[in-house]
Formats: structure tokens, sequence, C-alpha cells
């Protein structure tokens, strides 16, 4: 196991220097000149700007500037952001948490919901359940995401009254921040009705950023299990007389998990760097509006740098899917 | 009075192509503690008619019999949740394919114990000691390590001998082996025959055989049932229906024995079993039947008495040995 760990790790490399790579050049081919946009509309002198080029090196070869990056990265130093002049690891780690939270809340919303409705939708195969089950995943797996923010803030937040439209937590509380995750904070905060602030703040996204998942794990598990059903070990366990419970939730599920494992850890992987939209319309703090932000202000530094900490992200996540792998079919932990 | 008494039964499956019928009519009756041996080529309804006595078929079939009672209890009026009390306790199965057949996630000791958890109620140290009990009943070596095993890691014999260990655990009164042996090599073929010869001996359990080997049944059955296209053909004594078998079908079977045969090429059945577009209007064995007349093309053949082994046939065979 230790030996399969670090041979995985070992395989982090040529990925890491590739999104280094990657984000190096993807940034640079982008019209546009971030000394320009800091300029603004008041423009700036040549000297200011002949200066600010040799700051920034723009004046080495690419091949000079990307050096100095990558040495820099594997010394841990991602850089200075060129508008906040901070670093960006700070930056980054100041905002992660809420895209974590958001993510971690919107595929633990998914899992809660898809997976049993994938289950039963199986083992009810072509009935009435099953089939509207399937229908409303298509449609949920089709639908615009930002339509739908949209449509369930018209609905919970402009008709109802019941959800907040925008934010994490209600401005009339203040606390200091432990974790970086609000429904942690504001539970230690111990302020009447801060958690059930941050909770209410919560719902919406984690739907919205949630559906997709949802959809794509009930169809996953669905198919997964119709084929673990008609297996010859389910006839035994149900020749045993074991109740369906535990038959589908047991015996079948634990089959079923593998593929279903996956999709899971590749939505975890999408909804980390794809958040972007449903931050930007609920303004929520997270790296995915920072991103985007970032992007507009040619902010090399924070672009590199975020969509490196982001795909390392998805490596570890990648990571522990595989080993989870083991956990569940003992198979695959002897083939390892 | 009867352990297992089955009459009527039919079994029909939902296709694509409309209703498909697999078990036609088929009569099973067995007492305390007897070997009946089932027999029959593939696609004759054995098993089929052996799953929805269990109730493992799936959804897509229908099963309707005059009458399906086990000790006494009508299996059809009891619901599901009943059914399961006998299921896996006082009723047992076994499958073609031990290897397929054990949960790959889960060690061989957890799925010996599920079945005592549920139908016996014992406790964690009660399990461990009455599964050790069972893999030494099972013949399997070192039975403490092994309860701690996953089915990958052992063979098709050592995993048809857990399966048995898994149906014998609750002392059930009828054990139903469907093919346990076709999917081992030969020499592990005999010794499980064996185990379970021995087990039923034992135990006094009823065993039900499935198989279409002619040699297995000689060598364990006491009494046989040929089976053809979801229909009984014939019902005897083993002495006497290797003796004289009174069915064309019986006889062609017992003439494609590699230690019966006469000539250098096996004698074989012309054709194969009939399927859902081509079922005959008369007997359903006539197109392949060497003796088939006119009427046999045009008329279900009646049922014969006991001592002409119940033989469904418009002129069953009466002398000795071949036909």
């Amino acid at each position: 196991m230790i030996r399969y760990l670090l041979a995985r790790l070992l395989t982090f490399l040529p990925t890491f220097l590739g999104v280094t790579l990657i984000s190096f050049a993807f940034i640079r081919v982008l019209p546009g000149d971030p000394i320009i946009v800091m300029a603004g509309e008041r423009g700036m002198t040549e000297e200011r700007y002949a200066e600010l080029y040799r700051q920034f090196g723009f004046d080495q070869p690419l091949v000079v500037q990307f050096w100095t990056y990558l040495t820099g990265v594997l010394q841990g130093d991602l850089g200075t952001s060129y508008v906040t002049k901070r670093p960006v690891w700070d930056e980054f780690f100041a905002l992660f948490p809420a895209t974590l939270e958001l993510s971690l809340c919107a595929i633990i919303f998914a899992i809660a919901v898809g997976l049993p409705a994938g289950v039963i939708a199986a083992v009810n195969r072509g009935k009435f359940f099953d089939r509207a089950l399937m229908s409303t995943a298509l449609v949920g797996y089709s639908m615009p995401i930002f339509w739908w923010a949209l449509l369930l803030i018209i609905i919970f937040s402009g008709n109802l009254g019941w959800t907040p439209v925008s934010g994490r937590i209600d401005l009339l509380y203040y606390f200091p921040q432990v974790t970086g995750f609000m429904l942690i904070d504001s539970a230690l905060s111990g302020q009447n009705g801060a958690f059930a602030s941050a909770v209410r703040h919560l719902i919406l996204p984690t739907i919205v950023l949630g559906t997709i998942p949802l959809a794509v794990i009930a169809r996953q598990t669905r198919s997964a299990m119709l084929e673990v059903l008609s297996e010859d070990y389910i006839r035994t366990a149900r020749a045993k007389g074991l109740s369906p419970l535990r038959v589908n939730g047991l015996h079948a599920l634990r089959n079923a998990m593998i593929p279903v494992i996956t999709v899971i850890g590749l939505s975890v992987g999408t909804l980390l760097a794809g958040a972007i939209l449903t931050e930007t319309i609920f303004s929520w703090p997270g790296i995915g509006k920072w991103m985007v932000d970032s992007i507009f202000r040619r902010d090399y530094p924070v672009v590199q740098g975020g969509l490196l900490l982001i795909a390392s992200m998805v490596m570890i996540v990648n990571l522990t899917v595989d080993i989870l792998y083991g956990f569940i079919n003992p198979k695959i932990r002897a083939r390892k | 009075m009867a352990l297992l008494s089955i009459r009527n039964l039919s079994v029909d499956f939902a296709t694509a192509a409309g209703s498909f019928r697999a078990v036609d009519a088929m009569d099973v009756t067995v007492d305390p503690g007897e070997i009946l041996a089932i027999v029959g080529e593939s696609g004759s309804g054995k098993s089929v008619a052996m799953l929805a006595l269990m109730g493992l078929l799936p959804w897509t079939a229908t099963v309707t019999a005059d009458e399906m009672s086990f000790d006494g209890q009508d299996l059809r009026a009891i619901s599901p949740r009943t059914r399961r009390r006998i299921v896996g306790k006082d009723i047992a199965m076994i499958f073609q394919e031990p290897m397929s057949s054990l949960n790959p996630c889960f060690t061989v000791g957890f799925q010996i114990k599920e079945g005592l958890k549920k139908h016996l109620g014992l406790d964690a140290r009660a399990r461990q000691a009455r599964a050790l009990e069972l893999m030494e009943m099972v013949g399997i070596p070192d039975p403490a390590r092994r309860l701690n095993a996953y089915p990958h890691q052992m063979s098709g014999g050592m995993s048809q001998r857990v399966m048995i260990a898994m149906a014998i655990a609750c002392r059930p009164r009828l054990l139903i082996a469907d093919e346990p042996t076709t999917a081992l090599d030969v020499t592990i073929q005999a010794q499980i025959l064996d185990l379970l010869t021995d087990l039923q001996a034992e135990t006094g359990m009823a065993l039900i055989l499935i198989t279409h080997d002619m040699g297995v049944v000689a060598e364990t059955a006491r009494r046989v049932s040929v089976q053809y296209a979801g229909q009984k053909v014939e019902e005897q004594q083993v002495g006497p229906l290797f003796a004289r078998p009174h069915h064309p079908y019986t006889s062609a079977l017992l003439a494609a024995l590699p230690e019966r045969a006469t000539t250098r090429i096996l004698p074989t059945i012309p054709g194969v079993v009939p399927g859902q577009f081509d079922r005959p209007r008369g007997c359903l064995f006539a197109p392949r039947c060497a003796f088939a007349d006119e009427t046999c093309r045009t008329t279900p053949p009646p049922v014969q008495p006991p001592e002409i082994g119940r033989a469904r046939c418009h002129y069953p065979l009466m002398q000795e040995g071949r036909g």
C-alpha cells in the first residue's frame, strides 16, 4: 500500500509540471497587458511603464521567466498579486475555505439524494419511480446552471422570502475567522442565530451547485446497480432469505460503489474548479470569483498560482478515490 | 407426508417477443430425507422450476401452480416476508458457478454468519463457533484462517464447499443443488458429490440434485425425474430407470452415456430443445424422436401410470434396455 502510494505520488510530478507550464502559457496567450490594465483610464508615463515592465521581468525571454517562476513554485513561492501586492498563497487560503465549504455541502447533498434515488430506481426498474427519476435527472443534467439559480432565487428569495439572495452570512453577525468555514465559525461564535443564518445562506448555492453532480450520481448509481443486481452473488444473498434492504443496500450497493465513487471523485474536482458561476451569482467570496476577477485584471501570478493549486486539489481528490477503491473491493487491493 | 409437493407448476417469462413458457405443468414430490435427481439438457426448465420454488425469479416471470407446499405450508399464499423465513433456513440452495456466487466484497466468514444471525439469532461468539464447525464439516483445511479470506483468494472447489457450508448453516430440511459440479474439475466433482451425499446421510435432509449428467445421477440419486422442454417426461427409481427407460428421450439420454456405447461414435439425439417459436403441437419430443408417428406430431401425449414411469408418451418403450 505504501509503495503504491509513493508510486502514485511520483506520477504527480509530470502532471504538476504540465499544469505549471500550461497555466503559465495560457495567461500569456491571452491578449492584453497587465500594466495597461493596472494603469486604468488615467494611463501612465512611458518611464513608469518601462520601470514596471522591468520589475515584473517581462523584459526577460519567456524561457527565463518560466524558469524563475518554476524555481519559485518549487520553493513554495507562488508570487505576489500585481493588484493587491499580497502573496498568492495567502489570498488563496483566505478564500479557499468558502469554496471548499460550498463544494463539500453540494457534494454531500448530491450523494445524500442521488445515491438512494439511483438505488431505488434500479430496484424498481421500469416502473413509475424509475422513469420519473431518470427523466428528472436528465433535465437536471441539461439545465443551464445560471438559469436554475435565478429561478430558485426568484421563487425562494423573491416570492417566498425564505432564503437570502447572496453572501455567506447576515451582516448583523461579526466574529473572528477560526477555521474559515462559516458553519463551524458561526457555531463557535456562540452568537444567537448566527449558525442558522449561515445555514440559510448555504441552502440555495448548495442546491444549485449540487444539481449536476446529483443527476450524474443518480444515473451512475442506477446503471451500476442494474448490472450488479443480475450477478450470481445477489441471487445467493436472496437465497439466504435476507431482506431486500440488506440485499440491495449492502450486497449490491457495495459492489456498485466503484463506478459511483469514480463519478463522485470527478464531480468534486469539477466542483472545486467549477463553482465560478454559482459563486458569481450568489456573490460567494470563494476562489471561483477570485479567479475570474484575476483573469480580467491579467493578474498573471494569481491566475497561474490559482490554477496550480486547484489542479493540485483535484489530483489529491483523485488519489483519495483510488485509495477508496481498495477499501470497497478487496480484489482491487490484492491487485495493487 | 411429502416434505415438498408441487403440482402443475408453470413459469412464463414476459419477453420482448411475447410470453415464453420455461416450465410447463411440472410435478415434483420429495419425501423427507430423500435424494431426487432432476435430469434434463440445457433449457429444459430444471433450474427455473427450483428458482420459482425459492422465489428467486426476476419480476418478468409469472409462476402458477395448483399446489406448491413445503412441510404442509402453502408457499403460494404466504407473503414475501414469511417466505424469507423459510428460504435460507428450511430450504437452501447452491448454484452452478461457485466462483461468481460468492460476493467479492465480503469475507467468507461474514457470508456464512449472515444467515446464522438472521434465522437463528446467534450471538457473535456462537456464530463464530458454528461457522468453524461448518467449515470443518465441508472439509476446508485451516478453517479459522479461511473464514477471513475473500472469495477471490479461493479455488472453485473451495468456493463450492463454502457455498455448501452456507447452505447447510441453519440445518435445512431440503437442499437444492443446481448443477453443483458442472463448473468444477472432474476430480473435484466427485469430491463435492461425495460431500453432498455424506452430509445428506449425516443430517437427514432431503436433497434435490439438478443435473444433466446421467453419471452423477447413477452415483447419487434414489429417484430420478427426467425433464424435457419444461415438462416432466418420466419418473422412476434410479435402478429401474437405468434398466428399463420407458420414454424414448430417457432411453436416448442413456444411450449417449460413454459407458454404454457399443459403437466407436457416441450416439447423439439429433436437433435441439424446442424454443419459443418452434414449439410442436403434439409431443414436444416428437421432432427428435426415432419412434414418432403422425399421432405424436399432432396430439399431446398422455401421462402413463406409475408402473410405466409416468412416461409422457403415446408409445412408451416396454422392453429391456434400449428401445
